[in-house]
């Protein structure tokens, strides 16, 4: 497939291509979320086991 | 099957397990989703009376696939949940319910995209799309539920109700094309006997379809760790887990 006609999709380019970008960035999105909303998790629960420790000491 | 049952329902059995199984599953969904991107994008023909714009199904198809199938999964969480009082239920259907909402803005948008030269319109009151407007709705109430109650077990219970409650809409999507007259086309890759798409644009649809689905269950595993710490963050092995 010649690189233009590809890119032009038949004449259906800005239909697809958004198509194909959102899904890429809704996966994308997902694993950036997963990981942040763990670290998140992660971080929070240190501070918990910390104030734990100081409030027993 | 119920010693398996049980270790299901302990959190630091599921934080570990969650821990193991995740990058397995990204890997697979990685290479399957490129294949499917790939064959779908360059090599698969474009249809005879869609043009290229038929190309869109390879993300439009598995995204609303795994928008019911997501609804589906964290809806037996919740009644799990609410049944048997597991806590880490309720930490599956909160995980999924982010993942499952974004997959269905993903369908709404991508089927619009694709109506707008088909239909000639982005958007109609169709049974299907109304259904599937009707499921992100659930989603977005489900997951504000969750968070509108100071007491996170009462928002726990609340959310798993509506998610419950909400199945009810998940046969209405894909049956709504054969109840009721629809813009939307009929089943194609799941229809009884022959699938009446060809083999060169079936196999990437195939793969996005199980990429997507893994890729699910990976992205589930890394936000159930988080929602699982969350919920136990004064608990004695979550000083292990976070190495404190």
């Amino acid at each position: 497939m010649i690189a233009g006609s590809f890119w032009a999709m038949g004449g259906y380019a800005r239909y697809v291509w958004p198509c194909m970008a959102l899904a890429v960035g809704i996966l994308v999105w997902n694993l950036w979320s997963a990981r942040r909303h763990h670290a998140q998790a992660v971080q929070r629960a240190a501070r918990a086991i910390a104030m734990a420790r100081s409030e027993r000491s | 099957m119920w010693t398996w049952f049980y270790r299901l329902a302990s959190p630091p059995y599921v934080y570990r397990v969650a821990a193991r199984l995740a990058p397995w599953l990204l890997a697979a969904a990685g290479l399957l989703i490129v294949y499917g991107f790939v064959d779908g994008l360059v090599f698969a023909p474009p249809d005879y009376q869609q043009g290229d714009a038929f190309r869109i199904i390879y993300v439009h198809v598995p995204a609303s696939a795994l928008s019911v199938m997501a609804y589906t999964f964290m809806a037996v969480a919740a009644a799990i949940g609410l049944i048997w009082r597991i806590k880490v239920a309720y930490a599956v259907a909160a995980a999924a319910a982010p993942i499952g909402a974004s997959f269905t803005v993903l369908t709404l948008v991508t089927g619009s995209l694709w109506g707008r030269p088909m239909w000639g319109t982005y958007w109609a009151w169709d049974p299907r799309l109304t259904s599937e407007l009707i499921l992100l709705f659930l989603y977005v109430g489900v997951m504000s539920l969750r968070v509108a109650f100071e007491d996170p077990n009462r928002g726990d219970r609340a959310a798993a109700l509506l998610a419950v409650v909400g199945v009810i809409n998940v046969p209405i999507i894909p049956f709504s094309v054969v109840w009721w007259n629809s813009l939307h086309q009929g089943a194609t890759i799941l229809k009884l006997g022959k699938p009446a798409i060809d083999a060169s644009m079936r196999w990437p649809l195939y793969a996005m379809l199980l990429g997507f689905l893994l890729f699910f269950g990976g992205v589930l595993c890394l936000r159930l760790r988080g929602e699982v710490l969350h919920r136990e963050r004064l608990a004695t092995w979550v000083r292990e887990a976070v190495r404190v």
